[in-house]
């Protein structure tokens, strides 16, 4: 087995057991949590709630990808996995961009699973929801990608989580701005562009965790 | 470049080129914004309050500036490991997002009579206060590492991934022309008239005097308050 295959067979045990990066589902309650408070907070007009809703479910989807950055990267630094990794010659980019499939894994496809529900309680439309769908499919791996980011940029400081979210969420726009707005249809290429936006953080983020990685052994 | 790794001979430049940089960057700021409040006519269309633009203009140019202030010394730093660099890149942050938030306040203030709004959701507006978000973030970052004793070059990373958002805002105006205008003046051309370009172009060569005197000032704190330190560790050393 390839040390990519393993480390991704790792982290999912991880992600889906119970120890301390366990907790797969929290994401997706949390989601299903914020669809449900939404109709409690702007009333529950059906026309309202139909047509802000996939927005709504784009804003859930973030915050949930971004709920486990705690547990992402800090728990592995803390016991020397990277250390030991290192020593064998898997390099910190190659084993977070193995994090960064195995996160994208433990939330995108449950958040797409649980979007049907979701939407069903804010009573999008069913072209609505195949865009939603869509663009979830498109934009989760950007947002795992931020997570992984986020995560190894605060893995070595005291103050994670917040700072974590912070560092995320403007980070996270472009992806929430086209992603919403390839709800209406593909209007201007919006899909095109969450894919794009989605791309460069895929692109970046193993780089920029690697880095920071390296940069808390010192 | 290496030269000035040592602080004493930075310092010695800096100690005389601050005040410098602070006086100039006063009077010039000081007489072009005296200028623009009292001798520039009032603009066709926009009437009195187009004198916002003395200040909203060369505070937008410094936001961005600051970042990139950031991004370039956040690289030096991790390329060659240049000491100064880190310290650069600290000390720019502060006086950089305050450039911005006044540059977001002076253009809202300007949007309300113009536009009849304090805030339109477009493209330049966005990635402005994306800009502020991304500055918060890494004064929250880099005071982060500090109180943790962890490597400064993880706020480093941050300062080169949030650079992304530089070409962004520049760009916004041609992408998505939605509400903010296009650039007025660009290499060589203009379409502003002398009579409001001379005082924009003096207030934003005084502000960003100003801007290059804060840095020189915060930067000479960071030292100092690191010797300081140092002293004081090593005070406690001794029996």
């Amino acid at each position: 087995m390839s040390p990519f295959a393993a480390l991704l067979r790792r982290d999912l045990a991880a992600m889906f057991g119970s120890g301390a990066r366990g907790g797969a589902a929290l994401p997706v309650l949390f989601f299903l949590a914020v669809a449900t408070l939404y109709p409690f907070a702007v009333g529950s007009d059906a026309r309202l709630l139909a047509e802000t809703g996939g927005g709504v479910l784009w804003i859930a989807a973030l915050l949930a990808a971004l709920l486990p950055i705690e547990r992402l990267v800090r728990p592995d630094l803390e016991l020397g996995l990277f250390d030991q990794l290192a020593l064998r010659g898997v390099a910190e980019e190659a084993s977070l961009a193995a994090r960064i499939l195995a996160h994208w894994l433990s939330f995108g496809p449950p958040l797409m699973v649980a979007a049907l529900p979701g939407a069903a309680l804010m009573g999008i439309e069913a072209q609505t929801l195949l865009n939603l769908e869509l663009g979830l499919l498109v934009g989760t791996p950007g947002l795992a990608a931020l997570g992984v980011m986020a995560a190894g940029l605060t893995a070595a400081l005291r103050s994670g989580a917040a700072l974590g979210g912070l560092l995320a969420i403007p980070l996270a726009v472009p992806l929430l701005i086209f992603g919403a707005g390839s709800l209406d249809g593909n209007a201007d290429g919006a899909l095109a562009l969450t894919g794009a936006a989605s791309l460069v953080l895929l692109a970046l983020a193993p780089f920029a965790a690697g880095a920071a990685i390296r940069a808390a052994r010192e | 470049m290496h030269g000035y790794a040592n602080p004493a001979r930075f310092l010695k430049i800096a100690r005389w080129l601050t005040p410098v940089l602070l006086v100039v960057g006063l009077v010039l700021a000081g007489g072009a914004l005296a200028w623009g409040l009292t001798q520039v006519p009032p603009e066709r269309l926009q009437g009195e309050t187009v004198r916002i633009l003395f200040v909203h203009v060369p505070t937008a140019w410094l936001g961005m500036a600051g970042w990139t202030t950031i991004a370039g010394a956040s690289f030096a730093y991790l390329v060659w490991r240049h000491p100064l660099a880190d310290i650069a890149a600290r000390a720019a942050a502060w006086p950089g997002a305050c450039f911005t938030a006044i540059c977001l306040a002076t253009g809202s203030i300007w949007a309300r009579p113009t536009w009849g709004v304090w805030w339109v959701w477009d493209g330049r507006l966005t990635s402005f206060l994306i800009l502020l978000f991304l500055y918060f973030g890494y004064i929250a970052l880099s005071n982060g590492a500090a109180q943790s004793e962890a490597s400064r070059r993880i706020p480093a990373i941050f300062g080169l991934v949030g650079a992304i958002n530089i070409p962004i805002i520049n760009r916004s105006v041609e992408w998505w022309e939605t509400q903010h205008q296009r650039a007025s003046i660009t290499a060589g051309t203009s379409s502003i008239d002398a009579a409001f370009l001379w005082p924009l172009g003096i207030a934003v060569l005084g502000f960003t005097c100003i801007f290059g005197g804060v840095l020189l000032a915060r930067m000479r704190a960071i030292l100092a308050h690191s010797q300081a330190e140092a002293r004081l560790r090593r005070k406690a050393m001794q029996p």
